[in-house]
């Protein structure tokens, strides 16, 4: 079985993220940029199929400019077998890169395709869904773990009150939550080969997808400060203030 | 111009967050619909009747909406919402799973987890796990957006007096089924709506060590939440977790127990209208958001808390 995983560039988790002064996007210039965390989980989880012997080959598919191509060297160097740059300067929507993926699926026909749950930047959380949909594919979202048995995936999810198991006819997409798995780090004689991986490059119009959104961002600002507030030395005045101050207990 | 929101219930009764759903739906100005699928959930579509400002509830009562699949609902909501110019749900993992395969089937994009109505187009929303908000203006002919439920008051759960339509679309994609699931017990209320939340972090130490808090949250009605730290460690269940990528939470008092205040965890809880910090490091970026910020060792402040509240 053949598995598809999506992964995209953002901005390293680790970076503190900061509005532009003109209020137009937050800035992103000179910024450390890196693999969405999910994306990693997903990558990791199709080398572990692959590893027990589910996935037979392990292809990885990112959009975005020339400079995600760095982002699927780093999943060819955890263990994927093939990369696809679908290259564009534009900025995506959630629905375009869906439209995006289900050509790619139409042609790569993967068992499972495996994404990230939500991307650190935009925060959506749809491309899995909406690929899904578009399809025509069962979903098993924010996976916390994966089963595959026989024509049929079980995929345990994270939800608002605990634990969902659904039962998923092949081929489906599954998007990843945090407990999944935790992803390796890439080897340096790894990191050597996967420069001779195959990576493929195509673009949106290739396939047949016209890059457009009907969502404007009239402007974007940073959120309500917060100040601190006061210390206090005991239990005893903790209390007291939730009391007679602030009146919550 | 007409709203059709998705109710959340569990067959048996309506979620509280639908009813901050509805006041969203009203702040965008139209007439608003309620759709209630599941399975035997008749009760619900009577409370969801009664909720202030719902004119019309419409109760997709079939087998195939008992779990509310999303490949099942997706079809559902795709087929109704044609009729409808927005289309609501709450931003939970229930409307998070299926709305978005409504919206792709219909063609539009959806704009997730609003915290802001500004007209029936215009919407805020935080990305960068909230270090940002953006506001977009969508032109598509059916907004289809999920609702940050903290972000707006509950309407009414009296007063309304809404007809009520059964729908017959049985829509069985067939293509997946449920297996089971293992829910969290307790008799604590829940996290997203409750009045204080009690949260520990990786200062706990262990999953034994929350019976401090558990004790606490008794006493006076709270639920318990946990940081993300505390969940990888295993020490509670993921539905516990606050945070970005978990629940988020606005509660009039959240107290926060050894957890440092990592961006994420802020993300999810920072909206809160009294927020307590305890924690032995003084320097942890939790207290530059606490209101009250004692530097203690948790062991000995919290089960003094426990007496004196």
């Amino acid at each position: 079985m053949k598995v598809l995983v999506a992964v995209k560039r953002v901005i390293d988790y680790n970076v503190k993220v900061r509005v532009k002064p003109d209020n137009t996007d937050v800035d992103l210039a000179n910024v450390k940029m890196a693999m969405n965390p999910f994306c990693e989980i997903a990558i990791e989880e199709a080398v572990r199929l692959k590893e027990k012997g589910v996935a037979t080959e392990v292809v990885v598919v990112s959009i975005g400019d020339k400079k995600s191509e760095e982002q699927i060297r780093t999943a060819l160097a955890l263990g994927a077998d093939r990369g696809i740059l679908v290259e564009t300067d534009e900025s995506i929507s959630s629905l375009t890169a869906a439209k995006i993926l289900k050509g790619l699926v139409d042609k790569e026909e993967p068992g499972i395709v495996l994404l990230g749950k939500q991307s650190i930047d935009s925060d959506n959380n749809q491309t899995g869904q909406m690929l899904a949909s578009l399809a025509g594919l069962p979903q098993g979202t924010f996976a916390s773990e994966v089963v595959v048995d026989g024509d049929k995936v079980n995929v345990t999810r994270e939800i608002d009150g605990g634990l969902q198991t659904v039962a998923l006819n092949l081929p489906a997409v599954v998007t990843t939550d945090l407990r999944l798995n935790e992803p390796r780090y890439a080897k340096l004689p790894d990191i050597m080969k996967a420069k001779r991986k195959p990576l493929d490059k195509t673009t949106p119009a290739d396939l047949g997808v016209e890059v457009a959104s009907k969502v404007a961002t009239l402007k974007v600002e940073p959120p309500a400060e917060r100040s601190a507030g006061i210390k206090v030395a005991s239990v005893d005045e903790l209390v007291a203030k939730l009391k007679n101050e602030a009146k919550v207990l | 111009m007409s709203t059709l929101v998705i109710a959340e219930h569990n067959n048996s009764a309506l979620a509280p967050v639908t009813l901050s759903v509805v006041t969203a739906a009203k702040a965008i100005g139209n007439e608003v619909t309620v759709l209630v699928a599941g399975a035997g959930c008749g009760a619900v579509a009577e409370q969801a009747a009664k909720v202030e400002g719902v004119a019309k509830v419409l109760v997709a009562d079939n087998a195939a909406y008992e779990n509310q699949l999303a490949e099942n609902m997706g079809l559902l909501i795709a087929d109704l919402g044609k009729g409808y110019t927005h289309i609501l749900a709450a931003a939970t993992t229930n409307g998070k799973n299926f709305l978005p395969r409504a919206a792709a089937s219909l063609d539009v994009e959806q704009i997730s987890d609003i915290v802001r109505v500004d007209s029936a187009d215009t919407f805020a929303r935080p990305i960068y796990a909230g270090n940002a908000v953006a506001t977009v203006q969508s032109s598509d002919a059916i907004k289809v957006i999920t609702v940050r439920g903290t972000s707006f008051d509950a309407a009414a759960s009296e007063g309304g007096s809404a007809a009520v339509e059964a729908v017959d679309a049985a829509h069985d994609a067939g293509i997946s089924s449920f297996a089971g699931e293992e829910l969290a017990k307790s008799d604590r209320p829940e996290l997203t709506a409750a009045d204080i939340v009690i949260s520990g972090g990786r200062g706990m130490q262990n999953g034994d060590n929350f019976e401090l808090l558990y004790k606490v949250a008794d006493k006076i009605g709270a639920a318990v939440g946990a940081s993300r730290a505390a969940v990888d460690a295993g020490f509670v269940p993921n539905d516990m977790q606050v945070g970005q990528t978990g629940k988020i939470v606005a509660p009039q008092l959240y107290v926060a127990v050894g957890i440092s205040g990592a961006i994420q965890h802020l993300a999810g809880m920072k909206e809160s209208k009294v927020i307590v910090a305890i924690n032995k490091d003084e320097e942890a970026p939790i207290f530059s958001v606490a209101d009250y910020g004692l530097v203690a060792d948790l062991f000995e402040a919290v089960p003094e808390l426990e007496k004196l509240v």
